[in-house]
């Protein structure tokens, strides 16, 4: 783990609640409106940056996260500018830890080492990296982790006991459950499965359990919160952003304030999340 | 990538983690691996099972009408003044094109593997109406997904999918074509992983996929190789095929890839030209990247993103190719070559008139190479083409290219 991840998660651990873990999308709608977006997480409670990087063909989103990453390559978001979303959020900000999330082409063409070393230079602490299973872990996982930069797996209802230990084998970080099978945005599971599949995965690891897929409200991050480590949400933060702009899909003038606003309350309901389950 | 050490074989491929030298893979989301590991087990079953095989064996003689004539294309070989010209003859398949191949052999894995529903991407709509097709002789519902502009282009093939009793999916994100109409493809398998077939329509996508789709389609060159031996009594110089995804090419191309003698030539869509990005020439001009679960030749940026191609042909507007192609042609034993637009519609005319044969544009690719070399060949060399597929699905394109009203 580097340090900013571990010392996140062990604040965490003293204060007793779940890590809320924010995605967006870099470059949505334009670079300069997207780092408002990232330097506005953290104060609006924001433990996690998800960083996504955009990819011409996200085979595991849905159209939120699609069309997020159409209007970023549309504005000329690349991935060296996505590496410099967070080289500019770390100038004030050196404690959040910022995970990058998408496909591996783009990192491919870019080259393997050179992105590590980029991606290191950025002040960068994890890879989510959606189409890199375990069977794939020479591409990038180990490159990574022998550099010092979490490589954060997915784990998801397929993901039986057999498969789970080569799954968490070389992932660190945290362990992202995807806690329904389908694309990104798709609706809340039952709280009471995603409890259940939480505690298989802590049986074989040690690592903090995240959870994901369908988290809109605070009440939602609340409920899954109260069986997590962390909550992810990811496309209702998108679909603020896409809702803020204007008729011809610039930033609007609310953009930032009211992606700050949905996380300001989502951070709401992962601090109560611990308050309720322990009536 | 092009120290690849030349193999004993150039048919052992892949290895157990379905890599063709640097090319395949397995590069799919979690929620997909349990899946594809399933069917990489049953297909290691099914392969071995001789009832399998022999169901899949009296299909193919009673439903597809298998073997296809290897036909002597005398009065093109005439009017070429070269090498003597031999069709296989693919598209006189029930459906019309050898994608029923590849389909019967998928849906007799997916009965064995208890599924329940059917679902296939498809471009010029011809795999499309092949899985319609096994969909409806065993039972399955099946969805086909289809990009918007294609659906427009091919009308006629939506309207065989829905005889058929298929749902067609318009898939509008992106371009709205064949690539786009496999993520959403994707995307519904990642959602319905318990009941869910995939049927992939060509040898890309991730292991083991490139494989058993090569070894479906590979029945076109068994029978080539055995029926040109009988007819002259010796092996042909050059074998040619049309290449998109690339199945009907591997599919004739394998069991030629070890006789030495044989020169073995892929034609890609070279579109308006290669200078721009209106083309469909991954090897030609692409280079190394991963889409669809699978390490290939893509049409790509400098940052990775993946672009549309273009080609007159639906069925080879696709910007990747198989991974084994993509080998193939680093390793050197098959060469790939663009054709352009135009010179594959005067192909397509040529042929209608000389042989009464009205090809689809796809092999009309192949067909526009065979035309540049016979006649630079000597007259007791043979050249096999694949003829994959029948131009009725084409006609309403070319009437519209050369002008005329339907």
């Amino acid at each position: 783990m580097t340090a900013r991840m571990d010392a996140r998660f062990a604040a965490l651990k003293a204060e007793g609640r779940p890590a809320l873990v924010t995605y967006f999308m870099g470059g949505d709608p334009d670079f300069e409106t997207s780092l408002g977006i990232m330097k506005a997480l953290p104060e609006a409670g924001s433990d996690i940056i998800e960083l996504g990087m955009p990819f011409s063909d996200p085979m595991a989103d849905g159209p939120v996260i699609q069309m997020a990453g159409q209007r970023a390559l549309a504005a000329g978001q690349t991935l060296a500018k996505t590496l410099e979303l967070a080289r500019e959020f770390r100038k004030t900000d050196n404690d959040t830890p910022i995970v990058m999330m998408g496909y591996y082409n783009p990192i491919y063409v870019h080259g393997v080492d050179k992105f590590l070393d980029d991606a290191l230079a950025a002040g960068i602490d994890g890879l989510i990296v959606v189409d890199l299973p375990p069977e794939m872990d020479d591409e990038l996982c180990i490159p990574a982790l022998e550099k010092g930069i979490n490589f954060i797996r997915l784990a998801t209802p397929t993901t039986d006991d057999k498969r789970l230990p080569a799954v968490l084998k070389n992932t660190s970080g945290f362990v992202y459950y995807v806690s329904m099978n389908g694309i990104t945005g798709s609706a809340l599971p039952d709280p009471s499965l995603v409890s259940g599949a939480v505690n298989r995965i802590k049986s074989h690891t040690d690592l903090p359990v995240c959870v994901g897929f369908g988290v809109k409200t605070a009440e939602h991050a609340r409920a899954i919160g109260a069986a997590a480590d962390g909550v992810v949400v990811g496309s209702a933060i998108v679909a603020q952003v896409a809702g803020s702009l204007t008729k011809d899909g610039k930033a609007g003038p609310d953009t930032v304030a009211s992606v700050a606003t949905l996380v300001r309350g989502l951070a709401t309901g992962v601090r109560a999340a611990r308050l309720v389950a322990a009536e | 990538m092009n120290e690849t050490p030349k193999p004993n074989s150039f048919r052992s491929g892949p290895d157990e983690d379905g890599r063709f030298g640097i090319f395949g893979g397995r590069f799919v989301a979690e929620t997909l691996m349990p899946l594809i590991l399933d069917l990489q087990g049953e297909w290691e079953k099914a392969k071995n099972d001789p009832a399998f095989q022999s169901e899949l064996a009296e299909l193919g003689k009673h439903y597809i009408g298998r073997p296809s004539p290897l036909y002597f294309a005398e009065r093109l070989t005439e009017h070429l003044g070269g090498a003597k010209i031999y069709f296989k003859r693919e598209e006189l398949n029930h459906t019309g094109s050898h994608k029923i191949n590849n389909c019967i052999g998928q849906i007799l894995l997916a009965k064995r593997m208890g599924k329940t529903r059917i679902i296939a991407e498809t471009g010029a709509g011809q795999h499309g109406v092949a899985s319609a097709t096994v969909a409806a002789r065993f039972g399955f519902p099946c969805v086909v997904y289809m990009g918007a502009t294609d659906v427009e282009r091919q009308a006629p093939n939506v309207f065989r999918m829905k005889l058929l009793g298929a749902q067609v999916v318009p898939v509008s994100s992106g371009n709205g074509t064949l690539k786009d109409a496999m993520n959403e493809a994707l995307r519904d398998w990642v959602t319905n992983v318990d009941d869910t077939y995939y049927l992939i329509g060509t040898a890309a996508g991730p292991h083991p996929y490139p494989e058993l789709v090569r070894d479906f389609q590979s029945v076109i060159g068994k029978e080539a190789r055995e029926q040109i031996l009988e007819a002259e009594g010796k092996l042909p110089d050059l074998v040619v095929a049309a290449v998109g995804g690339g199945s009907n090419a591997i599919g004739i191309f394998h069991p030629f890839l070890d006789d030495d003698g044989v020169q073995i030539v892929g034609v890609e869509a070279g579109g308006r030209g290669l200078q721009g990005v209106e083309h469909c020439a991954s090897i030609t001009a692409g280079a190394p990247g991963v889409l669809h679960g699978n390490r290939t030749y893509l049409l790509q940026d400098h940052d990775g993103q993946i672009l549309e191609g273009h080609s007159i042909s639906a069925g080879l507007d696709y910007p990747g190719i198989g991974p084994e192609h993509s080998w193939l042609h680093d390793i050197g034993r098959v060469q790939y070559v663009p054709i352009m637009d135009q010179e594959a519609l005067d192909a397509f005319q040529l042929l209608t008139r000389l042989e009464g044969i009205i090809p689809a544009l796809e092999p009309s690719h192949a067909l526009a190479e065979v035309i540049k070399r016979a006649a630079s060949m000597r007259k007791d060399q043979i050249i096999v083409m694949n003829l994959s597929g029948r131009g009725d699905k084409d006609i309403f394109t070319v009437a519209k290219i050369l002008g005329m009203d339907m």
